[in-house]
């Protein structure tokens, strides 16, 4: 018996990097697909599946081309096809690969192999392009880490190089460091640069089978009937699952475990996953995914929060004590009512934060494999492998020493990727059934499903101040939409209230934050995770304050700034701040005294500032181990090994462990390696959430350099006949400090080391938090930091009145990530941030169907409608860096992932106001929305005095 | 990742007579693409399901751009980008180089043809979507489906031409030249589009676009071209407007405008007063464009400021065609 019915392979001959190959392909196959999956050049990576993104990127003859819009069959005989692959020489990198590299531009590095491609092709026709010529040229393809910062600046280093201008790479050293604070190349942008570097979805192995997940067309209903018989019965296909295959409940938060991998009595959003198959090509996958049936019985689906709080309001979830509320919170802290009731002003509002998507560029992947003895290996593209493997373990009933997670290179996932997934458990449960490797690459629109994105949040805030202009409370309320399931939602409603009591303090606090079920994909944490909509909000009041006390906006920050070594109205304890620093860097860069308030019409200024947490105080699980665990190797050829399970998700916290491990053992960099996120190979660490990994893993990694350089430093000591304290090391040696002549080489060293001790050279580290940490109340540990970052931000906007656009001329960002232990990386995450809220407040919206006959489907799931920037309009951004010396952090470091994310919506916000009088109290931006407020403005002051307020 | 259904051949002709033959040969189950832009999204959602795919990438003598004449030819197979970037053609046809300048982003203007541009089939939120998801919606009118949920109760399809070249080329009078099983024939652009959301256009089965041809525009004639979009870059227009006058002594004269991404058919405005070009006689266009124009919630973006975008945009296409 055949499959289903498919064209026949042709041969074709392709020439691609100079190569001559014959291949056969089906007519349906796009050049992307013979590219990666026929010939393995895996650096063209997928990330749209249908030309919006650019990451397919090659050249055919020189030009940029989308290789997912071009069958194979269509390319002309003797075209000569570039990949990144074909990028390099025997000289070396390309000049635009050693620039992306020097520059810190391969943040995940998966947009890069089409945005270097898009790159050659400009430097080809010019070595001196301009900076619009530079945006038009990289127009076509979407990077989501880096805010294009970078890599407009690895696109003049390269043009630079080109032109033989450009200076050698020192990559420095901060004082009294001889690697920490240099601008070092990352750990793995070689790889990066050369499409090498081996994502989830470039993994093929031997008799693989491609999966496919049925998913639910309705956003609420029963599930009455599955049958799978004729998928079953299409030849190709190896195996079905349902639900009832994998009934056990799981979720990230062990209080709250409420999804199933596949779902069994009833679906609860549209994507929600109900079936999933394996098959011998995707093809037939897609083609028996068809012919599975379900008889669903739809029930009233529930799409707004306030529809959800309604007394006869359908309950998502059968028999829960709270109904539709997932969590309620509601904390006092001092007499708010008193404070509001003899305040000298107080300032009320209404704000809304619609929700958004991730977006990374990769959409999610994961491969399973199976072997003999029952090992299940599963390779995904997560930030919490660690959360993975527990949960693997659980779901699919085998022992936790039976399944072994490995993290690949990840492209993007800004808090996308933190949750376990269905797809994983599924994979490996097929991959059990079947005997044979099974891989799920799930498509742009079901990552949309997948979601865990940014919670849309309705708030309501009252802030009181006195004559002084000393803040004297908050009141906050906030309703959040959690969508379908819990994911993290118990910590996003303490995030609501829990991170906002600095660095503007005021002396008491209240809020009332609740999170309820609705049938829309689940929600969850997205970079600055539930404490992104509140600051919105709270950073507009404080500037209508500013405004009501005749207060220069930046003055009242800095009247009601808590300080250094304090503890907030909410118990939190602070360590270092720089606020008052990186507020004092923006208003002097941006011009702020002699400018603000005195733009003409149109055109303003606009500040906030923001904390965020260096990881949490306690792990989402309750146990005495550590959080992080790093274990270091020497080796007497002079290299070290470090192992950790922290996700490098792009951010580079690979090269932060590899600079931290060359700092104390006097390594060059080079001669450090690192394996990380494979839970058979490296210690745990808990992942890449929470802003957590430098200062956690960093100091795991410390610690066990430490105790590693003092096993060295004894022998050598002993070898130079000086004293240990008199033994120091540095770039590839370890020598005398009297007399630095005096030395030998770091595998010298190494080697004496191991031969003193009779053993090889080996340390752990770890991390835990201090557990007093956080308010003495229920919760109060939740949101509780051992550092806080800082981050002021000023805008300069443009407010087109004609259409009601807003254009970001120029963010200035200054943040507070106490050390920055390697610059180039702690600015990339700043202006990633920047670009990522300036994102958020003027284009993204995750909003369901404008209207038809099935309300609870999303708007246009793909990475067209639902629009991110392009290098074009993206904003100037200009970063600064302020080092407040953290006492705790590893080397004075704090985070700088999230933190620089938070100011600058309402900072665009508080810049309208100045640009045009009008307030933006709801996001985003539209313009139409900005060109109304215009409108309604203009018949306010028309009508004024006395005026209806309506327009 | 979206796949596309493996269920078509590929023939790759490389004459029009080829073409024509193999589309004769096939009747509706064949389908003509260029540069791929356009047509391999709609595969991938299972908007088109042809048993043979005619790809003209090797086609020889439709890639040839002849400035010297009257009219100006434009092959159809010249790409987006060569148009955009050509000095001849930026300083002969500015608004049509402006408007292939804002297509999509630059890997698809180098791979989309002006021909397949001027043939871009129709979008709306509701089509451009995958199999599951339209299935999820109960289909449309435009694609296995009979309802149409934008107007909700009409049975003709709103969707919206979206294609930037149409309206400069419009203002320019260009004609198509077209071959078919019956030979070689020429249609008016004016002629061309149909108001049907389904196939906007009267391209017959087995024809071929292999030429656009301009009239040579009047040294006096003034083009603009302006486009609403959210992103500067890879975004289909939320409106597009194109404005063609001569100008002589401050007089703007046969002032001709269309407005599209509006729906199936791009609108020409009529009435237009001519007069001294100044902000007010600017502004009369506007408010006729204005008044003419009534978008739906067809494509992305609100209708009403859509609207309302109409005298802006014309103001700024204006602007455009005196700088």
């Amino acid at each position: 018996m055949n499959g289903p019915a498919m064209t026949a392979r042709q041969l074709i001959t392709l020439r691609v990097n100079g190569d001559t190959h014959e291949v056969a392909v089906r007519p349906n196959h796009t050049l992307l697909e013979v590219l990666r999956y026929d010939l393995g050049l895996t650096g063209s990576k997928q990330g749209c599946d249908k030309g919006d993104c650019g990451a397919c990127t090659v050249l055919v003859d020189g030009e940029p081309a989308l290789a997912c819009c071009t069958l194979a069959l269509m390319v002309p005989p003797g075209a000569e096809i570039t990949t990144i692959e074909g990028l390099a020489t025997k000289q070396g990198l390309d000049p635009v690969q050693d620039a992306f590299d020097r520059s810190g531009a391969l943040q995940c590095g998966f947009c890069q192999p089409g945005m270097m491609l898009s790159a050659r092709a400009l430097l080809n026709r010019t070595t001196t392009p301009g900076d619009a010529e530079i945006r038009a040229a990289l127009g076509g393809n979407l990077c989501r880490c880096t805010g294009y910062t970078q890599i407009f600046d690895a696109v003049k280093l390269a043009a630079a190089i080109e032109r033989g201008e450009a200076p050698p790479h020192a990559p420095g050293a901060a004082p009294g460091h001889t690697v920490l604070g240099g601008r070092h190349r990352k750990a793995d942008g070689h790889l990066k640069a050369t499409g090498a570097a081996i994502y989830a979805d470039d993994i093929v192995l031997p008799r693989m089978l491609h999966g496919r997940i049925l998913r639910s067309p309705h956003a609420h209903a029963r599930i009455v009937r599955i049958d799978a018989s004729k998928a079953l019965a299409l030849p190709g296909v190896h195996a079905v699952l349902t639900g009832d295959a994998l009934p056990a409940r799981y979720g990230v938060i062990p209080w709250t475990e409420d999804e199933q991998a596949l779902a069994t009595d009833k679906v609860r959003f549209v994507g929600e996953e109900v079936a999933a198959l394996a098959a011998v090509d995707e093809e037939t996958a897609d083609a028996a995914l068809r012919l599975i049936e379900v008889e669903y019985a739809p029930l009233p689906p529930v799409l707004t929060p306030e529809a959800a709080l309604e007394p006869d309001a359908p309950q998502i979830f059968e028999g829960r004590k709270h109904g539709n509320v997932t969590k309620r919170v509601d904390l006092a802290f001092g007499d708010v009512d008193a404070a509001l009731s003899n305040a000298h002003h107080v300032v009320r509002g209404e704000y809304f934060f619609e929700g958004t998507a991730h977006a990374p560029i990769e959409p999610h992947c994961v491969v399973a494999d199976v072997d003999a003895r029952g090992l299940v290996t599963v390779w995904s593209s997560t930030q919490i492998p660690h959360y993975v493997h527990r949960t693997l373990s659980k779901v699919l009933e085998i022992p936790a020493d039976r399944v072994r997670v490995i993290q690949p290179a990840l492209g993007g996932a800004f808090g996308g990727k933190s949750d376990p997934f269905g797809h994983e458990i599924v994979a490996a449960k097929l991959a059990m059934i079947t005997g044979r490797p099974v891989k799920f690459l799930l498509n742009r629109e079901e990552t949309f499903y997948t979601h865990r994105g940014r919670h849309p949040m309705k708030m309501s805030m009252a802030l009181a101040a006195d004559a002084e202009g000393r803040l004297t409370a908050l009141d906050s309320k906030i309703l959040i939409d959690g969508g379908a399931y819990s994911s993290f939602g118990l910590v996003t409603a303490y995030y609501s209230g829990q991170l906002l009591a600095a660095p503007t303090g005021y002396a008491t606090y209240r809020f009332d934050s609740t999170r309820v079920f609705t049938n829309k994909p689940p929600c969850g944490p997205k970079r600055g995770h539930g404490s992104v909509q509140p600051r919105f909000a709270f950073e507009i009041a404080v500037d209508k304050m500013a405004h009501a006390l005749g207060v220069d906006p930046i003055e009242l920050r800095r009247r009601n700034d808590v300080g250094p070594d304090t503890t907030t109205v909410n118990g939190q304890r602070i360590t270092s701040n720089g606020f008052l620093e990186c507020l004092r860097v923006v208003e002097q860069a941006s011009g702020w005294k002699q400018r603000y308030g005195r733009l003409p019409f149109g055109r303003g200024l606009g500040v906030a500032g923001s904390m965020y947490i260096s990881g949490t105080a306690y792990p989402v699980y309750p146990n005495d181990m550590p959080q992080s665990g790093v274990e270091i190797r020497l080796d007497r050829s002079g290299r070290a090994h470090v192992m950790c399970g922290a996700s490098d998700i792009g951010q580079g916290s690979n090269t932060m462990l590899a600079l931290i491990a060359a700092e104390e053992l006097g390594l060059r960099p080079d001669a450090v390696r690192v394996t990380s996120s494979d839970t058979d190979l490296s210690p745990v660490d808990l992942g890449a959430y929470s802003s957590r990994v430098t200062f956690m893993a960093g100091l795991a990694a410390q610690e066990a350099a430490r105790a590693l350089a003092g096993e060295v430093r004894d022998a050598v000591a002993v070898k130079l006949g000086v004293p240990s304290a008199e033994v120091t090391c540095g770039d590839g040696r370890w020598f005398s400090l009297r007399d630095p002549a005096t030395g030998m080489t770091a595998a010298e060293a190494f080697a004496l080391a191991e031969a003193s001790r009779g053993r090889p050279v080996g340390a752990t580290g770890g991390y835990r938090t201090d557990r007093n940490l956080g308010g003495p109340y229920r919760g109060g540990t939740i949101g509780a930091s051992p550092a806080y970052s800082f981050t002021a931000h000023v805008v300069e906007v443009e407010v087109d009145a004609d259409t009601g656009r807003i254009d970001v001329k120029k963010v200035w960002a200054a943040h507070d990530c106490g050390f920055a232990l390697n610059p180039t990386l702690v600015e990339g995450q700043i202006a990633g941030s920047v670009y990522m809220g300036w994102a958020e407040a003027v284009m993204e919206e995750q909003a369901m169907v404008y209207g038809g006959p099935n309300p609870g489907l999303l708007r246009g799931p793909n990475l067209l409608d639902y629009r991110i920037p392009t290098a074009v309009e993206t904003p100037d951004i200009e970063v600064f860096i302020v080092q407040s010396q953290d006492p705790n952090g590893p080397y004075g470091a704090k985070e700088a992932g999230e933190g620089p994310l938070h100011p600058v919506l309402p900072a665009i916000a508080n810049a309208v106001f100045d640009a045009v009088g009008v307030r933006l109290d709801r996001l985003p931006f539209h313009p139409a929305v900005v060109r109304q407020a215009l409108r309604c403005a203009a018949a306010d002051a028309a009508a004024a005095p006395g005026g209806t307020g309506r327009c | 990742m979206l796949r596309i259904a493996p269920t078509f051949t590929v023939e790759t002709p490389t004459t029009v007579d080829e073409v024509v033959a193999l589309l004769q040969r096939h009747g509706p189950e064949a389908r003509v693409v260029a540069g791929g832009t356009d047509v391999m999204p709609n595969l991938k959602h299972g908007l088109y399901e042809p048993k043979v795919l005619v790809s003209l990438g090797r086609v020889q003598g439709l890639d040839g751009l002849d400035l010297s004449g009257d009219p100006l030819s434009l092959g159809a197979l010249v790409t987006l980008h060569r148009l955009a970037e050509h000095p001849e053609v930026r300083h002969l046809l500015p608004s049509l180089a402006a408007a292939v300048g804002h297509v999509a982003g630059p890997q698809h203007r180098r791979m989309g043809t002006l021909g397949g541009n001027v043939c871009l089939d129709t979008r709306c939120v509701y089509i451009n979507q995958t199999y599951f998801w339209r299935e999820a919606l109960g289909f449309c009118i435009k694609k296995d489906g009979t309802e149409c949920h934008v107007t909700r109760t009409g049975k003709k399809c709103v969707a919206a031409a979206s294609n930037d070249s149409a309206p400069p080329l419009l203002t320019l009078d260009a004609r198509l030249e077209i071959v078919g099983v019956g030979g070689r024939r020429e249609v008016a652009l004016d002629d061309f589009y149909v108001n049907d959301g389904v196939k906007n256009n009267a391209l017959a089965q087995g024809e071929v676009v292999t030429r656009i041809l301009v009239p040579r525009p009047a040294p006096i004639r003034r083009f603009g071209f302006d486009k609403l979009r959210i992103r500067e870059s890879v975004d289909f227009p939320m409106l597009n407007v194109a404005v063609a006058f001569d100008l002589v002594d401050g007089q703007a004269r046969r002032p001709d405008i269309v407005v599209s991404a509006i729906a199936a058919r791009p609108r020409r405005v009529k009435g237009l007063p001519e007069g001294l070009l100044n902000h007010v006689l600017v502004a009369e266009w506007g408010e006729k464009a204005f008044q003419s124009t009534r978008p739906l919630p067809n494509i992305n973006g609100d209708v009403e400021w859509r609207r309302e975008m109409v005298p802006v945009l014309v103001r700024r296409a204006v602007a455009a065609a005196t700088e």
